[in-house]
C-alpha cells in the first residue's frame, strides 16, 4: 500500500494530468479551458500550503545560524527582524497597502532594493564582456570582432563613423545569430517533448526520489 | 457673372447620382451563408456570400444581426466591397476553402455584442452605394463550441509521430542497450567539480532556477540535481541548494535523501541541504550571492531556466572563482552563461543529462529517438528552404499546400 502511494499513484497522475494537459492544447470548447483554469487554481492552492514549508524552512535555517554563531549570523538576525517587522506592519494595516506602513515598505524598501539588484546587471554585463572579448583563442577573436560591428551598428555614432556597420550588424543579428537560436530553440522544443514523454510514461521518475 | 460657377456646381450635384442610379448594377449578395466557425470556442459565427462583379472601393457591404427573423436587425458592421474574402482568412487548406470568389465576415462575442452558444441568430448582409441599399436574404446560425480544432490536425499528427518515434527508440534501446553517445563536457566535468570542491574541503552551490515544478527545465534539473548528489555523498562534499519555489524544494529534499541513502550515506544526509530563500526573483539572488561570497563554494551549477537574474548570479560565481557549470533552455540567457561559466550545457544537453549521466538504456533510448526527429526537421527544414524558394522565384502557389503541413495555426 506504501510502494503504491509512493511510487504508483503519483506515475498514474502525471500520467493522466500529462495526456490531459497535452489534449489540452487542441480543444477549443470552454470545457477544456475551464478544465486549465481550475488546474491553475489549484496550484496556486497547494503553491499557498507549500509556502509554509518554505516559511518554515527559512526559519530553521536561520534560526540555526544565529544559535551556533556561525559566520554571518547577523544577516540571519537582519532577516528575522525585518520579516517579524513586515509581518507586524501588515496586520497593523490589515493587509492594506495604499497610505499605510506597508506600502510605505513596499514601494520605499523592498522596490528600492530590487531596483538596485536590477541595476547591477549593467556593471555585470560590463565586467563579463570584459572576459568574453579578450581575444584569447580564435572564437573569442570572432566574438570581439562580431561584438564591436554590433556595438558600432547600434550606436548613432557608430554608423556615422562607419556607414556600413548599421547593416552588417542587422545582418549578424537576422541571419547568423536567428538561424543559430532557432537551431537551438528546435532542439529545445525536441528535448521538451522527449522529456515529456519520459515523464507522462514513468521512464523518467527519478524527480519522485530515487528509484524503486 | 460670379453666379455662373455655383449654378454649374449645383446642376452637377443635383443631376449626377440620377443617371449614376440608374445605371448602378447593385444586386442583392448572392449565395448568402451564415454558418458556425468550426473549431473555435463557440461565440462566433461566420457569414460569406459571393463576390459580385460590381464590387469596388466606392460600394460597401452592410453586415445585420437580429435575435429573431422578423429583427429588429441591427448594423454590426460595414466595410468597403473590395475588402473581406474567404481567402484573406489564415487556416490552412484541410480546415478552410480559400475562395478568392466570396467574401467573408466573423461575427465574434464581444462585450458589447454578446453571443450565446446553443442559440439562433440571424443574419443579413446589404450592399449600398451611399444612396441606394439592397438587402440580401436572412439567414440564421447557432453558435457552438467545439471539441476538435482541425486547424491543428497537422500539428497534434506530428506530436504523434515524434512521440512514436521516441518511444519506438526506446523500445529498440532495450533490445540493443548499447547505443553511441557523444561526449557532453558540461556533463564530464561534474564529477571534475564535486572532486574539485572534495579537494578544497569547500561546499557545492546548485541551483534549480527560477521556475517552478511544472517547468521541463526544473525537472531536469532536480534529475540532475540527484546524480549530483549522489556524487557528494561519495565524496563527502557538503551541497547546499537554496530554493526559490517551495514545492521544489520539497521535492528536491526527496531526492538528495534518496541519493545518500543510493550512495550508502544516509548518515552524511543534512536535511538543511536544501532550503528555502524567497521567491522573490532579486531578493534571492542578493541571498545567493551573498551566499557565494561568505561561503566561497568551489563548484557551482546553474540549472534550469533563468531570467535576468541569471548574470548577476554566473557573474559573481565567476568572480569567487568557482568552477561553474550551467545548463539551462532560456536561450536568452545563455550567452550570459556561455561568457562567465566554465561549461554551459546549450538546451536540449540539459534534458540529455539524466540519459547521460545515468547510462540507462531505456533513457539513452530517447536520445536517439530526438535525434531521429531532428534529422526529420532538417531534412523538411531543407525541401522546405528549397520549395518556397523555387515557389518565390517561379511565382506559383503550388507548393503552399505541402508548406502548410509544417506551420502552427491557431
Amino acid at each position: 500500500m506504501t510502494l503504491f502511494f509512493r511510487r504508483t499513484f503519483p506515475l498514474l497522475l502525471t500520467f493522466l494530468f500529462g495526456v490531459a494537459a497535452a489534449i489540452q492544447y487542441y480543444i477549443p470548447h470552454p470545457v477544456s479551458e475551464a478544465a486549465l483554469t481550475e488546474v491553475s487554481v489549484w496550484l496556486r492552492i497547494i503553491l499557498g500550503f507549500a509556502m509554509i514549508l518554505g516559511i518554515a524552512s527559512l526559519c530553521h535555517v536561520h534560526y540555526a545560524k544565529i544559535r551556533t554563531r556561525v559566520a554571518g549570523w547577523g544577516y540571519s538576525l537582519v532577516v528575522y527582524l525585518s520579516m517579524l517587522a513586515t509581518v507586524a506592519v501588515g496586520l497593523w494595516s490589515s493587509g492594506q497597502e495604499e497610505g499605510t506602513g506597508f506600502g510605505w515598505i513596499y514601494t520605499y524598501a523592498l522596490l528600492a532594493l530590487q531596483g538596485t539588484m536590477f541595476s547591477m546587471l549593467g556593471f555585470f554585463v560590463a565586467s563579463a564582456a570584459f572576459r568574453a572579448f579578450r581575444a584569447r583563442s580564435k572564437e573569442a577573436a570572432v566574438l570581439l570582432v562580431a561584438a564591436v560591428v554590433m556595438m558600432f551598428g547600434r550606436v548613432p555614432l557608430g554608423e556615422y563613423l562607419i556607414p556600413a556597420a548599421g547593416p552588417m550588424a542587422g545582418w549578424l543579428l537576422n541571419v547568423l545569430n536567428t538561424a543559430a537560436r532557432r537551431g537551438i530553440i528546435i532542439g529545445i522544443s525536441l528535448g521538451g517533448i522527449a522529456t515529456s514523454i519520459k515523464i507522462i510514461f514513468g521512464i523518467e521518475r527519478s524527480y519522485l526520489g530515487g528509484r524503486d | 457673372m460670379r453666379a455662373l460657377p455655383a449654378l454649374l456646381a449645383l446642376c452637377f450635384f443635383t443631376l449626377y447620382p440620377v443617371p449614376y442610379a440608374l445605371a448602378s448594377p447593385l444586386s442583392p449578395p448572392d449565395q448568402f451563408e451564415a454558418f458556425d466557425i468550426p473549431g473555435d470556442g463557440g461565440g462566433s459565427v461566420g457569414l460569406s456570400w459571393r463576390a459580385a462583379p460590381f464590387d469596388e472601393p466606392t460600394l460597401r457591404y452592410q453586415v445585420y444581426m437580429a435575435d429573431q427573423a422578423q429583427g429588429p436587425f441591427t448594423r454590426i458592421a460595414e466595410f468597403a466591397a473590395n475588402t473581406h474574402y474567404k481567402s484573406d482568412v489564415d487556416r490552412p487548406w484541410w480546415s478552410w476553402d480559400r475562395n478568392k470568389a466570396y467574401h467573408y465576415y466573423q461575427v465574434k462575442s464581444t462585450q458589447d455584442l454578446r453571443l450565446e452558444d446553443s442559440r439562433p441568430y440571424f443574419f443579413k448582409i446589404a450592399v449600398t452605394d451611399g444612396i441606394q441599399t439592397i438587402d440580401g436574404p436572412i439567414q440564421s446560425a447557432v453558435p457552438a463550441p467545439n471539441f476538435f480544432n482541425p486547424a491543428k490536425a497537422n500539428n497534434f499528427l506530428l506530436m504523434l509521430l515524434f512521440s512514436a518515434i521516441v518511444l519506438i527508440a526506446i523500445a529498440q534501446a532495450k533490445r540493443h542497450p548499447h547505443i553511441f553517445l557523444r561526449r557532453i563536457p558540461g556533463l564530464d566535468a561534474v564529477e571534475e567539480a564535486i572532486g574539485r570542491a572534495t579537494e578544497m574541503g569547500r561546499p557545492i552551490l546548485y541551483l534549480t532556477g527560477s521556475d517552478d515544478m511544472s517547468s521541463l527545465s526544473t525537472i531536469a534539473a532536480t534529475v540532475i540535481l540527484g546524480q549530483v548528489a549522489k556524487k557528494s555523498a561519495a565524496y563527502d562534499t557538503q551541497l547546499q541548494v537554496p530554493h526559490r519555489d517551495p514545492i521544489v524544494m520539497a521535492i528536491c529534499q526527496e531526492i538528495v535523501k534518496e541519493s545518500y541513502l543510493e550512495a550508502g550515506r544516509p548518515d552524511a544526509y543534512r536535511d538543511d541541504s536544501n532550503f528555502f530563500i524567497t521567491n522573490d526573483q532579486f531578493s534571492y539572488t542578493a541571498a545567493v550571492n551573498g551566499i557565494m561570497l561568505r561561503d566561497r563554494p568551489a563548484a557551482n551549477f546553474f540549472m534550469g531556466f533563468y531570467y535576468a537574474e541569471a548574470l548577476l548570479l554566473a557573474e559573481t560565481g565567476a568572480g569567487t572563482g568557482a568552477i561553474q557549470i550551467a545548463g539551462t533552455d532560456a536561450d536568452l540567457q545563455l550567452p550570459f552563461f556561455i561568457t562567465t561559466c566554465d561549461y554551459t550545457l546549450i538546451g536540449e544537453e540539459l534534458y540529455a543529462a539524466s540519459a547521460y549521466l545515468s547510462r540507462e538504456p531505456v533513457l539513452v533510448g530517447t536520445l536517439r529517438g530526438q535525434d531521429l526527429g531532428k534529422a526529420f526537421l532538417l531534412f523538411s527544414i531543407l525541401i522546405g528552404t528549397i520549395l518556397a524558394t523555387i515557389g518565390g522565384l517561379v511565382g506559383t502557389q503550388a507548393f503552399v499546400p505541402l508548406l502548410q503541413l509544417f506551420r502552427d495555426f491557431k
